[in-house]
């Protein structure tokens, strides 16, 4: 059997080093694998987050040779095995242990956010009438999965650490979702634009290469969204036309 | 074995974990901008050789005011006068108050140069290759301090839309020079046909058409805008169009810088050297 190194980042937020592991691989594995393996066989006090091993809780994110992914999903194969294997938590967020990291914040974030907030039901019974297209347009933005690759590799958090003032891709994805929900009645223009910090966002881009579920975070979230504020808040022309039609 | 001890939040300029050639990119991308922007600054300055025949640069149009010393350079009938104020908005020379350094180009240029400057996928990728902030995904930066566009100056790059409503009239008035680019002065008469410098312009009219016209904000101002483009049919067919451009605004981006270049080094070419390009009457 083919043996491959693992560089896995161990320690907590006090003390931490890089420890290397060999052990060996076969077809078809993935990182997880391994990193199970080693739990198994040569470190069982190793911490790591994982829930269904398919790509669909984003519980087992970190960063792999430097580029964050889902551990569950990322394929050996598609590594360079003839060196050692970077493993380590996700940087944008404090260390728990090992390569557990705490997200609590993205959940915090979520909490402040203008709930979805939808015009009076349609129909007597409560519900709601509408069409296929308009949903359509927003549902790419439902496949999250909350893995917050996005938030990690974003440069905003990770480098220069502005969890304050910037809420991150997940959630400006979130935001896309309610604002150009067909039913939703909210404004949450001032918010995305003070608060949410989506200034902050220079489209660089890096979130949409992460997103595991292919969202097109950057073109079809947060610019549209800046488009959005530049209407309410920087458009002199929009502006003048809003105080006479009101 | 361990490895000496590091700490994750550390950043040090430049680091990373990543083990792929991350740096290619942006390299590319800041030897491609960075000499479009030399052969452009060389080429606005120069002032002279943008025009030969019916073929008019694209950096030089709309062609606002001929330049001063056209007349006496090549006679004040001669071909190229003539051709040159035909295409001038104000078919005269440049006003005498205006000083020499300010070719006709300088009068145009800041349109198209401050569309692709604010454009959403130019200010990305030059954010990266130009400004290192980041130098690519997951490499650190080599300063501490961090506005990006929610503050003066980059909160300007909001202005974006205005150039675009530039830009689309702009890509009317080279599509008008191609129409231009069709009849020749053949013995005194003119006459109808298909030349090589017709096809270049014709063919950067529609890359920058593509360009253009997969802008974000014209997406937004189109049918993003709306939530509800079920009820407003016209615009959604629209929005769908620019949306289908859109996903591949980099590409025509790139593309339709190249060709406009490439455009500009053509005209100027034959205008330096009097070749005849091949021309199908
Ligand atoms: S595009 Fe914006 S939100 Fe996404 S990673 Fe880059 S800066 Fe962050
Ligand atoms: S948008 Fe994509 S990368 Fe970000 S949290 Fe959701 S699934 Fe993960
Ligand atoms: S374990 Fe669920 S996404 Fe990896
Ligand atoms: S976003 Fe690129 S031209 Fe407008």
């Amino acid at each position: 059997m083919e043996k491959a190194t693992f560089r896995i980042w161990r320690g907590d937020a006090n003390e931490a080093q890089y420890v290397d592991y060999e052990t060996e691989v076969s077809e078809g594995m993935v990182v997880l694998d391994a990193v199970h393996r080693i739990q198994a066989e040569q470190a069982n006090d190793l911490a790591v987050r994982w829930n269904c091993k398919a790509g669909k809780c984003g519980s087992c994110s970190a960063e792999v040779n430097g580029n964050p992914k889902l551990l569950c999903m990322t394929r050996l194969n598609d590594l360079p095995l003839d060196q050692p294997v970077t493993v380590e938590p996700m940087r944008a967020f404090p260390i728990i242990k090992d390569l557990v990291t705490d997200v609590s914040w993205n959940f915090k974030v979520k909490e402040k956010m203008k709930p979805f907030t939808p015009r009076p039901p349609d129909e007597e019974d409560g519900t709601w009438r509408m069409e296929q297209e308009d949903i359509d347009h927003i549902q790419e933005f439902r496949k999250c999965i909350e893995c917050f690759l996005c938030q990690d590799v974003c440069h905003v958090l990770r480098e220069h650490d502005l969890h304050d003032e910037f809420i991150g891709p997940r959630f400006f994805v979130y935001a896309a979702s309610l604002e150009m929900h067909p039913i939703d009645t909210e404004n949450r223009l001032e918010e995305l634009k003070n608060q949410d910090g989506i200034g902050y966002c220079n489209i660089t881009k890096c979130c949409t290469k992460v997103c595991p579920e292919h969202i097109t975070i950057t073109d079809n979230a947060i610019i549209p969204l800046k488009e959005r504020v530049v209407d309410q808040f920087y458009d002199p022309i929009k502006r003048l036309f809003r105080v006479f039609s009101s | 074995m361990q490895q000496p001890e590091l700490t994750l939040t550390e950043h040090r300029p430049f680091q990373t974990q990543r083990k792929d050639t991350w740096w290619v990119q942006p390299m590319a991308v800041f030897l491609g901008l960075g000499l479009f922007i030399v052969y452009a600054t060389f080429r606005v300055f120069e002032g002279n050789h943008f025009i030969h025949g019916p073929y008019l640069t694209p950096f030089y149009s709309p062609l606002l005011f001929i330049p001063k010393h056209f007349p006496e350079l090549f006679g004040p009938e001669s071909d190229t006068v003539r051709h040159a104020l035909n295409h001038s908005v104000f078919r005269s020379t440049m006003p005498s108050w205006i000083p020499g350094i300010i070719t006709p180009a300088v009068l145009i240029l800041w349109a198209p140069l401050g569309f692709r400057f604010t454009c959403y996928y130019y200010r990305g990728a030059y954010y990266k290759a130009f400004w290192a902030d980041p130098p690519s995904c997951t490499v650190s930066e080599p300063r501490k301090g961090y506005r990006g566009e929610h503050s003066f100056p980059l909160v300007v790059q909001n202005i974006h839309r205005y150039f675009l409503y530039v830009a689309i009239v702009i890509v009317g008035i080279l599509a008008y020079d191609v129409w231009k680019a069709l009849w020749f002065d053949v013995n005194g008469e003119t006459k109808f046909g298909i030349g090589i410098g017709t096809i270049i312009l014709a063919g950067n009219v529609v890359l920058l058409g593509g360009y253009t016209f997969g802008c974000h904000s014209l997406r937004h101002l189109v049918g993003g805008v709306v939530d509800l483009l079920s009820k407003a049919p016209i615009r959604r067919n629209m929005y769908n169009c620019i949306s289908c451009l859109n996903q591949r605004h980099m590409l025509w981006a790139w593309m339709s810088l190249c060709w406009v270049g490439l455009s500009d080094f053509y005209v100027r070419t034959i205008a330096v050297t009097g070749w005849q390009d091949y021309i199908t009457f």
